[in-house]
């Protein structure tokens, strides 16, 4: 057990530290609430600087454009760019997700095809997974390929598309067989989003925002070439790209916590709770102090589950108690800038009165979405049973 | 950054886990039980003889000299076999307490015998109106080398051969047999780690050092104490799922049902949770001791709740048979009580996060990106 950085590994952070000091945009803070549109293509030049820097795609192989980052130092990366208060990438689904698929399971065509776009933000990605009535239950999707000549003709309905307003192509998983046990009829297709037939509608989330949008098929010709690995055999395909779901990137969300944490405390000093400040408040120390602690063994149980990865060199289902660690950790953190912050809590962004500019209202109903998610509470609370205590399957 | 545990460790652990399981079965853990005090002087020599009450302390006192992640180790599975009698209040208390005040000549009469498995210790801290971590020594007080004052919940004092006593102006070292010591059991929940209520009237007292030089010492006990923690809730986790795979209803293994399943992933997430902070902790004494203290109250906070939810959903899942003295559950239950408040419950440590990161305001900021040079 050493905890401390090698010689590599500071270097690696050193290196990195100092080129986003220098490209790091000093004015996304003002560019936040820009429009949706204004807004991503600011995210867009941002990635395509990282791209310049070689800093996109870190953890792709060099021989397609990345930078062949040791898992450590992914995770490094993911510390530095939230420590830094980087803006996000703009194809964050296509280098975290679909181009580590498509290298694992894309033909030599098809790398060389899409790969280079994504990292350079030229090409977006979006996701088509979840439909409506496959959320948990993935592999019981309906939306349907079959075969004409050299396409597939798609017709269906996905839901949930993150990206889906803006994406260029898609990450789609479609039913080619639907004679067979629902895992095994199901096939991965790479589909041009501007084909005839695919029509998109934004999906108005509880924060008031669109994130996601719901992506319709009809009579949607995809080229057979564009097939992911075999057909009929997407559901490997699709649980490779979740598997990468559960990445390194968490060490940079729990950054983004302990900066949120940081700040709490700061309100506590300012906050007047029956002539004191909140900080001095019994209660509020012991909840502050609770939130401090479970942010720090967030960090803790990545860095154990990223260090057992780093030996077996796969991620294990243990990630699953990462996801719920997370999820429902920043839950109970919203709750608590609630209490501290009283009626004040509640005031959107409009109001002159807000705290930070209403990030604790947003963020507040922004975590209802966490535990839903990649994953519910419940489905991580199932792989946990079954695949790693081994209990029965429950369905 | 390597978060696992060396070769060495592994086989250390390993060989800890097939001793207590060999030396210490459960039949014999009933056993000594029912003995109040829960004492057993021929596993003591045999733990003696693997090295374990020296493991921490300087090979000049006849120690093994490894490191607090090494002890932590011993700790879980230590605490998985639920090891009864005064190995904690020995070496992880009275031990690194007498390594971190006393001087050489003390440490050659005290901590010595301790390291060969010659003598029995614990540390008297605890008194009505103060409680946990109060370095003045509370009411007791010394006089011209003798002690005058009562403490309480002291660790296996009946089979102790000396006792670290905390006191206004020191930490003291007392005979158990010397005059004016009384020694009473506190009969309380823990069948396997017995508490007693010790008064000193006029007892001649040697000063070890002074109080605020224990701090360190302390954390390292309670770092241990996690640890055995976290061995008792692998212990109750791996029984309970062991039962929802074979116990069945509906005609099917309980564990089937997600009600219980996801009891089950509770108990995962809380006990490896609970793991996670026990090994930094140690580690932190070892190798970072400016956020040591921060990462010990951490550890204990979060094992402390844990503890006690993991044998509530432990003993839930069994059903009737969890509710039964038959049933191994509640022998791991008591004790998980009773280290749950043991220096200190999730409350004490919940403030004196607070004080460490609260109270100094801007610190936290600034250690952020220190957070990231380590780990």
């Amino acid at each position: 057990m050493d905890l401390n950085l090698t010689a590599e590994e500071s270097q690696f952070r050193h290196e990195l530290r100092g080129w986003l000091k220098a490209h790091v945009p000093a004015d996304w803070n003002a560019k936040r609430d820009d429009p949706l549109e204004t807004r991503f293509e600011y995210l867009r030049t941002w990635q395509r600087q990282l791209f310049e820097g070689g800093w996109a795609g870190i953890s792709w192989p060099k021989q397609y454009g990345g930078r062949g980052a040791s898992l450590m130092q992914q995770v490094i990366f993911w510390q530095e760019m939230a420590l830094a208060g980087a803006p996000p990438m703009a194809n964050a689904l296509a280098l975290g997700l679909i181009g580590p698929t498509i290298i694992a399971f894309g033909t030599a065509a098809q790398k060389q095809r899409y790969l280079s776009k994504m990292l350079s933000a030229e090409e977006i990605w979006c996701q088509g997974f979840s439909e409506p009535n496959a959320g948990s239950d993935l592999a019981s999707l309906q939306t349907a390929a079959r075969r004409e000549g050299d396409f597939y003709v798609v017709n269906g309905q996905k839901t949930w598309t993150s990206y889906g307003w803006i994406g260029d192509w898609c990450e789609l998983v479609v039913r080619t067989d639907p004679n067979v046990p629902k895992h095994k009829g199901l096939t991965v297709l790479l589909v041009d989003m501007k084909s005839p037939g695919v029509s998109v509608r934004p999906l108005r989330q509880m924060t008031g925002e669109s994130e996601f949008s719901e992506v319709f098929f009809q009579d949607v010709r995809v080229p057979v070439e564009n097939v992911v690995g075999e057909v009929n055999q997407g559901w490997e395909v699709a649980i490779g790209t979740l598997m990468h779901e559960r990445g390194t990137f968490g060490a940079g969300l729990q950054i983004i916590y302990r900066r949120n944490m940081d700040r709490l405390i700061e309100l506590s000093h300012e906050v007047e709770r029956n002539g004191r400040t909140a900080a001095q408040d019994p209660l509020v120390r012991q909840k502050l102090a609770q939130c401090y602690a479970e942010i720090e063994i967030m960090r803790l149980n990545q860095m154990r589950a990223f260090s057992r990865i780093s030996v077996t060199g796969v991620p294990g289902p243990e990630g699953s108690i990462q996801k719920i660690f997370w999820s429902e950790l920043n839950q109970r953190v919203q709750q608590v800038a609630q209490e501290l912050l009283g009626p004040y809590g509640q005031l959107a962004s409009s109001s002159s009165y807000a705290v930070d500019k209403g990030a604790w209202a947003y963020g507040y109903l922004r975590s209802r979405g966490n535990t839903i998610e990649a994953g519910t509470s419940e489905i991580q609370r199932n792989i946990i049973g079954h695949f790693v205590l081994g209990l029965p399957r429950s369905y | 950054m390597q978060f696992g545990l060396s070769e060495s460790q592994e086989i250390l652990k390993d060989n800890a886990r097939k001793f207590f399981a060999g030396e210490c079965p459960m039949n014999h853990v009933r056993q000594l039980a029912e003995t109040g005090s829960a004492y057993d002087a021929d596993l003591w020599s045999k733990m003696a003889a693997q090295g374990f009450t020296g493991i921490i302390f300087p090979e000049k006192y006849d120690g093994l000299g490894l490191s607090v992640v090494d002890l932590i180790l011993l700790m879980e599975e230590a605490g998985r076999a639920l090891v009864p009698g005064p190995f904690f209040a020995t070496v992880a208390l009275a031990g690194t307490v007498i390594d971190a005040v006393a001087t050489d000549a003390q440490k050659k009469e005290y901590l010595a015998p301790i390291c060969r498995g010659e003598a029995r210790s614990t540390v008297a801290e605890f008194e009505a109106g103060a409680g946990w971590g109060t370095r003045d020594g509370g009411k007791t007080a010394a006089v011209n080398g003798r002690l005058t004052g009562e403490k309480l919940f002291v660790p296996d004092a009946e089979v102790a051969d000396f006792l670290v006593v905390t006191a206004a102006g020191g930490v003291f070292a007392v005979q158990r047999n010397a005059p004016g010591v009384t020694v009473t059991p506190m009969p309380a929940m823990d069948l396997t780690r017995a508490v007693y209520a010790v008064r000193f009237d006029n007892t001649p007292a040697e000063k070890l050092g002074d109080a605020s030089s224990m701090e360190r010492a302390t954390d390292v006990a309670t770092a241990a104490l996690v640890a055995e923690m976290v061995g008792g809730m692998q212990r109750i986790l791996d029984l309970t799922v062991e039962y929802a795979k074979t116990r069945k209803q509906y005609g099917k293994a309980i564990g089937a049902f997600q009600a219980v399943q996801h009891q089950c992933a509770d108990m995962y997430l809380e006990t490896e949770s609970s793991r996670s902070a026990a090994y930094y902790a140690a580690w932190a004494l070892d190798h970072d001791p400016a956020n040591a203290a921060t990462a010990v109250s951490i550890a204990k906070m979060y094992a402390s709740d844990a503890c006690r939810t993991v044998g509530n959903r432990g003993i839930q899942v069994h059903g009737g048979m969890g509710f039964t003295w038959e049933n191994d559950l509640h022998l791991y239950y008591r004790r998980a009580k009773a280290s749950e408040t043991m220096l200190g419950d999730a409350t004490f440590h919940r403030e004196r996060i607070a004080r460490l990161v609260i109270d100094a305001p801007g610190a936290q900021s600034q250690k952020l990106h220190e957070v990231c040079e380590t780990a």
